[in-house]
């Protein structure tokens, strides 16, 4: 099909100076919105909406058909659980408590997967440090301090990380062999680890040490109510006048950016978002005494997902990821080192993979040797995919994994509800895997045909 | 040798005498001898397998020359990768253009050498300068310059290709066949483009076997046959069939106007 943009290459003879290509006509850009990302082109609202909806039907979606998908398991859960309890204060909390782990993991693999590689050895790598800092911090061995034990764990996840990027740049090896063979052998590693305990097989949380507190409250400690009030009200107003200020900068010297409008919506939606999270959070969710507050979990979660943004949106590891996952020879030729870019790629997964360890460790109240790191790997995949980062590489975002997350652990979480199951958890969650790898090879198909 | 003289100052941007290239026992190149002299441009046409891309590859530092010598404003230099080539000024625009279709086009104009802010991406910066780029050159056409290069058409992914050659101060610009993916229109306003690079002051090197991209834009014409080069002048020392014959045959029967047309003999 011819493209719309091919007669607009003109080339003017003899004018003056043009004007840069930024300030293009506005009728002409929401007749040609097709191509182009509408927040580059609308000069006002409506046309960003027309552009918006020009794109969903071209077959470019975003995050819309996962949260489309987020919409209605909310709305079917919540219509057929039992008393209505899934969109419960109680339930919400409950449900991101069991996405955390998912959620993160995901993320570690949007790493690898923007290069086009995949980590299989998330599913034992992550419970690897779960397992070490649980380990270090029993009261009757080691009795480490809580900071050192999740440092170390970490660093031992880096260590893993860096062999097998390593083994996948320099030998060549396909990374799908590599972290398979990294996750039979990351199995065997924790079982051992797991045996140095004092309680042979299954350290525990549940003690009166500080530390083991400190490690089980990653995921069931909670902020008191009124900070966690003064703490969103900080951050939103951090992240809004930031976006305002940026948005405003750019219109001014008459760079692409979006309608004022626009950015006084998504402003008006990190806002909105900020204050729901707070406020169900702070709903009393005890059928006894007090349980109220954001828990600890959730800034952890959205810290790791602040990090990793900002470090593949504005930083040059972040560009060169994108651009070797796009066309490696083109990174090649710009003078990346790919072997570096792709090496950290895999160590700053396995990092990543070390936090939900952590999380997950936590939320089982320790470690124990029938970890199933097989879902977990599968599920971190499907989590990135069903979020909207494509398999091919090149394309995705963090949020996608924070997104993706959340639909696995709804799914799980609702399935728990209804009492179904965990035959049902996994057909449920692998047929909305295969829509939405669907979706997105329908995407690609339109994207390419048209 | 007849020297082109109307360049800058009478010595030509990029002299190379004598280069010889073989890639194991197969030859190459057999004592190349090319001036390409700054505000022209050069077309290097031959036959497939004439050596043209090994030539491209050795003067743009990819394989470096067994033998010869390279001048830079009469300078004698090593290039020895493709960063010594960039460093003297020399950018070359492949045949496939090395895009990544994920970026948009200052992402791309900028990949390996971004501008940074407190040690983030200067995006501000690099949207500015990418802008004027394409504006200096007239490419206008494109909706948004944060768009992505996978939207593109054939002709508007070239533009940018090329104007990410001549972003970095680059004296000379190589281009592999710019034209051959593209129609009829968008052929004619890459040779647009490229005539006002020239028109900037810039040498160019335009690689083509298309002899109607070669007598409408070159200012000189040199021919490669089977590792030799046959033929080097103005273009008005060549026709359209002395054309063909040095590049077949490596050799002409006909005198053209200014006669002494092949003056360098293998």
């Amino acid at each position: 099909m011819a493209r719309a943009g091919d007669d607009l290459l003109t080339t003017q003879p003899a004018q003056p100076a043009e004007p840069p290509a930024s300030e293009a006509d506005p009728t002409e850009a929401a007749v040609a919105g097709l191509d182009v990302p509408p927040a580059l082109v609308a000069q006002s609202l409506g046309e960003y909406l027309r552009g918006w909806t020009a794109r969903v039907r071209n077959g470019e979606a975003g995050v819309l058909p996962v949260v489309a998908g987020m919409v209605l398991i909310a709305a079917v859960f919540e219509a057929i659980s039992p008393s209505h309890v899934f969109l419960s204060a109680g339930n919400i909390v409950n449900l991101f408590q069991q996405s955390a782990v998912f959620m993160v993991l995901a993320m570690a693999e949007c790493f690898v997967l923007l290069l086009g590689e995949i980590d299989l050895s998330v599913g034992y790598a992550g419970p690897l440090a779960g397992v070490i800092a649980v380990q270090l911090v029993q009261p009757s061995t080691t009795n480490w301090p809580w900071w050192a034990a999740i440092i170390v764990a970490l660093l031992a996840l880096a260590g893993v990380g860096a062999l097998q990027g390593t083994l996948i740049t320099r030998l060549r090896i396909p990374s799908f062999i590599v972290t398979l063979a990294g996750f039979l052998i990351i199995n065997g590693v924790v079982l051992i680890v797991l045996g140095f305990g004092p309680f042979s097989g299954y350290p525990s949380l549940i003690g009166e040490s500080s530390n083991l507190h400190v490690i089980s409250n990653l995921m069931y400690g909670n902020i008191d109510p009124l900070v966690s009030w003064v703490a969103m009200i900080v951050i939103v107003a951090l992240l809004g006048s930031t976006l305002w200020l940026r948005d405003a900068r750019r219109r001014r010297s008459g760079l692409v950016a979006p309608p004022r409008s626009l950015t006084i919506i998504k402003i008006a939606f990190i806002a909105a978002v900020g204050v729901v999270v707070v406020a169900v959070c702070n709903v009393n969710r005890a059928h006894f005494g007090t349980l109220a507050g954001v828990p600890w979990v959730i800034p952890i979660v959205l810290g790791v997902f602040g990090v990793w943004m900002l470090l593949l949106e504005r930083t040059r590891f972040g560009r060169y990821i994108y651009a070797i996952g796009g066309n490696p020879e083109a990174a090649r030729r710009a003078g990346i080192s790919l072997a570096r870019v792709r090496t950290w790629a895999f160590i700053l997964c396995s990092v990543t993979a070390g936090i939900a360890g952590l999380l997950y460790v936590s939320y089982l109240g320790g470690a124990s040797n029938n970890i199933n790191g097989g879902q977990l790997t599968l599920y971190a995949v499907a989590a990135a995919v069903i979020g909207g980062t494509s398999l091919f590489g090149g394309r995705g975002r963090v949020m996608h994994g924070l997104l993706g997350g959340l639909v696995i652990g709804g799914i799980y979480n609702g399935m728990f509800l209804l009492g179904l199951a965990v035959q049902w958890e996994f057909i449920v969650t692998g047929l909305v895997l295969l829509v939405a790898v669907a979706i997105d090879s329908l995407s690609r198909r339109s994207a390419t045909a048209g | 040798m007849s020297d082109p003289g109307d360049g800058a100052g009478g010595e030509p941007l990029l002299k190379v005498r004598g280069l010889d290239k073989h890639f194991g026992a197969v030859q190459a190149l057999y004592h190349v001898d090319l001036d390409l002299p700054a505000g022209q441009i050069t077309a290097l046409t031959g036959d497939n397998g004439a050596g043209k891309s090994v030539f491209t590859r050795c003067i743009s530092g990819i394989h470096p020359p067994d033998h010869g010598q390279i001048y830079w404003e009469g300078r004698p230099v090593h290039i020895r990768s493709a960063r010594d080539a960039s460093r003297l000024g020399i950018e070359t625009v492949y045949q496939d253009l090395a895009l990544a279709d994920n970026l948009d086009i200052v992402q791309n104009m900028f990949l390996g050498r971004e501008r940074l802010r407190r040690r983030l991406l200067d995006e501000d910066a690099m949207e500015h300068e990418a802008s004027s780029t394409l504006a200096g050159l007239r490419v206008t056409t494109v909706r948004s310059i944060r768009q992505p290069v996978g939207s593109l058409s054939g002709g508007q992914r070239q533009s940018v290709a090329v104007a990410k050659a001549v972003m970095w101060n680059s004296r000379l610009v190589i281009l592999d066949e710019p034209t051959a993916a593209l129609g009829v229109v968008q052929t004619k306003q890459v040779l647009e483009l490229v005539q006002r690079l020239r028109d900037k002051g810039l040498a160019v090197m335009l690689i083509s076997h298309n002899l109607n991209d070669v007598f409408e834009v070159a200012d000189r014409i040199a021919v490669l046959q089977l590792g030799r080069m046959v033929a080097e002048g103005p273009v008005a020392e060549f026709d359209r069939q002395s054309l063909v014959e040095y590049m077949t045959t490596g050799a002409s029967s006909r005198e053209v106007a200014a006669g002494a047309g092949g003056g360098k003999g293998a």
